[in-house]
């Protein structure tokens, strides 16, 4: 049976970048609680010689030829951005100051 | 009602290329039609008429100067799922951090119907980032039942499938990663096919679960989806999934289907899907459809699908586990909704803030639960298991299609439930996937198609048929037959026994 408490529902939400509030930390934990428990029926089936399938069909890799084709622009490439400065993206710092 | 909305998709291409009818015509009826109960039905967000008209009119030149129709279904209007990107109508996927997003680039699906002359009215409301199946979880506001306003139209693509059955628009697009295809076109009496993955290109498809993601068409008859599958699916480039392979005869498989019987067709009834939570009135609906099979001459066998019981908690792990991947790239950097950068705040602390406005209860939660199930620790325990279970579920597909050629079931558990029921209970929300997901994680091809009403409270049921791989052509052909059938024992298509909609609110556009 999972158990899944508030701090470990705050460790989910730091690692996601979710600045959940107190409110959600507590409803969250009970739904995902619920939820991981029902969730944990796949441990009672697959035993370990059953290979994983990760895709529905079948993937190789794909190629193709090594020849330049048409990309976005820079100015489509910026055209949804919150903040640009010198043709570039802006973006808050990513350092702390500390 | 203009009775062009009541039409066909078939019949308006064939009266439009016949230039008995023009495109700006059919398509002013439509627009009439959403601007009349779209206030009700509310299955739009984004309407962009002028350009719909100015399309019409190009469709309407051409035919007029002796040009051939651009595709079989030129001058069609059709609704899109705003989950496609699209250059000249913002794509918001049901979420507030891409709200009014204008994409840079059409995705591929919208490029095909441009390119078939087909007419894009607008994009159609779903749940967020089609994580839902009721489309609640919208940021705007949910979409309505066209069969009773006070019910959900399922999900995600609650929107497509409500705009179809309540004549706004003879076909959408949709897409289906656990059955946000099927689901919402069962509850809304209307034909909702998932391709076999890899048959409809999912470039400039804003990714939810990418090893499910598939797009498809929604219509009111198996013809019409037929003949948008055709537009749509084939082989794309610039997805490194799509199956380089022609389409499967679909529009073929449909007319044929459509003029024949079916002796000598094997059908399996998934043993599994019935008992405990199977609304009664939708078992009966769904014994019916079986028996109609019967009729037209197929043998019908019970077929026992042991893994499918475990398909539903593999799916909300490996769903919630690729979304938590997909979904880190809403980080506020360079689209989308950003907050709280005040020149003192980090990045990390930017992305935090923006992420936790940005997304709705349904996706946090997936996203943790993703996290979570990819977690060192319990990776093994939860995602690495729910692949063995894809694996299991992919054999018994595989040892169903050697004794028959389709599987049927009910597509849903119930009908559509009551708006605001099964919002705050998530597990109680995921149940009516159970019958849908299989197909999504085998990749192989599925639709539902109308069985009549539940006799007790008289709303729509959805028969799936299930194909292998590559055999989307085989569940056309079932339906098609299994559709004349159907109206012929009921008198009429089940569609046209929607209930008038009584307009009270506003559109969301």
């Amino acid at each position: 049976m999972p158990t899944i408490s508030r701090d470990e529902v705050a460790h989910l939400a730091r690692l996601a970048r979710l600045a959940v509030t107190d409110e959600e930390l507590d409803l969250f934990a009970g739904q995902l609680e619920v939820i991981l428990t029902s969730v944990a029926r796949v441990g009672e089936v697959a035993a370990a010689d059953i290979p994983p399938t990760s895709h529905a069909v079948g993937l190789t890799d794909v190629f193709r030829a090594d020849v330049p084709r048409p990309g976005l622009t820079q100015q489509q490439a910026l055209l949804g951005a919150y903040a640009t400065e010198g043709g570039r993206f802006r973006v808050p710092r990513i350092l702390d100051e500390a | 009602m203009s009775e062009l909305t009541r039409l066909s998709a078939a019949d308006l291409a064939g009266r439009i290329h016949a230039r008995e009818v023009t495109s700006v015509q059919v398509t002013q009826a439509c627009l009439d039609r959403i601007a009349a109960v779209d206030p009700a039905v509310r299955a739009f967000v984004h309407l962009d008429a002028q350009a719909a008209l100015a399309v019409a009119a190009q469709v309407d030149d051409k035919l007029r100067r002796g040009d051939p129709p651009a595709s079989p279904l030129a001058g069609v209007p059709v609704a899109l799922k705003d989950v496609f990107t699209t250059l000249d109508m913002p794509t918001t996927c049901g979420s507030r951090t891409l709200r009014g997003w204008r994409p840079p680039y059409d995705a591929t699906v919208t490029r095909r119907l441009r390119d078939a002359g087909v007419v894009i009215v607008g994009k159609t409301n779903m749940d967020e980032f089609a994580m839902g199946s009721s489309t609640e979880n919208s940021a705007y506001g949910p979409t309505h039942n066209p069969w009773d306003l006070d019910r959900v139209p399922g999900g995600s693509g609650g929107g497509s499938a409500a705009a179809v059955a309540a004549f706004e628009v003879p076909l959408a697009v949709g897409t289906d990663t656990g059955g946000s295809i099927r689901q919402p076109s069962a509850m809304t009496g209307t034909v909702g096919v998932k391709p076999t993955y890899g048959g409809v290109s999912r470039y400039g498809l804003v990714a939810f679960s990418s090893s499910l993601d598939q797009g498809g068409p929604v219509a009111r008859t198996v013809l019409d989806a037929a003949l948008l599958h055709e537009v749509i699916g084939g082989y794309d480039a610039l997805d490194s999934t799509s199956i380089d392979a022609p389409v499967p005869p679909v529009v073929h498989a449909a007319r044929a289907g459509a003029t024949a019987d079916l002796a000598g067709l094997r059908v399996g009834v998934v043993r599994e899907f019935r008992g405990d939570g199977y609304q009664p009135g939708v078992l009966r609906a769904f014994d019916v459809a079986v028996s109609r099979l019967s009729e037209l001459g197929a043998q019908v066998v019970e077929v026992s699908c042991p893994s499918f019981d475990y398909a539903l908690p593999a799916y909300y792990l490996i769903a919630p586990s690729e979304c938590s991947s997909n979904l880190a790239r809403f980080d506020g950097m360079r689209y989308g909704l950003r907050l709280g950068d005040d020149g003192t705040r980090s990045a990390e602390e930017v992305m935090s803030l923006t992420r936790e406005a940005g997304f709705g209860p349904e996706v946090k939660r997936r996203i943790m639960l993703g996290t979570y199930a990819l977690s060192a620790g319990y990776y093994d325990a939860y995602y690495g298991q729910a692949q063995k279970v894809r694996t299991l579920i992919i054999r018994d597909f595989a040892a169903a299609f050697e004794r028959v050629d389709v599987l049927v079931s009910p597509t849903t558990p119930t009908t559509a439930f009551a708006l605001g029921e099964r919002v705050d209970d998530p597990l109680a929300m995921y149940l009516s996937d159970l019958c849908t997901i299989p197909a999504d994680l085998a990749g192989n091809a599925a639709l539902s198609v109308p069985a009549g009403l539940s006799d007790e409270d008289g709303l729509p049921v959805g028969l799936q048929v299930m194909a292998p791989a590559m055999a989307d052509d085989r569940a056309y052909r079932v339906a098609a037959a299994y559709e004349v059938a159907r109206d012929a024992a009921d008198g009429g298509p089940l569609t046209h026994r929607v209930p008038g909609i009584e307009v009270v609110g506003e559109a969301l556009c």
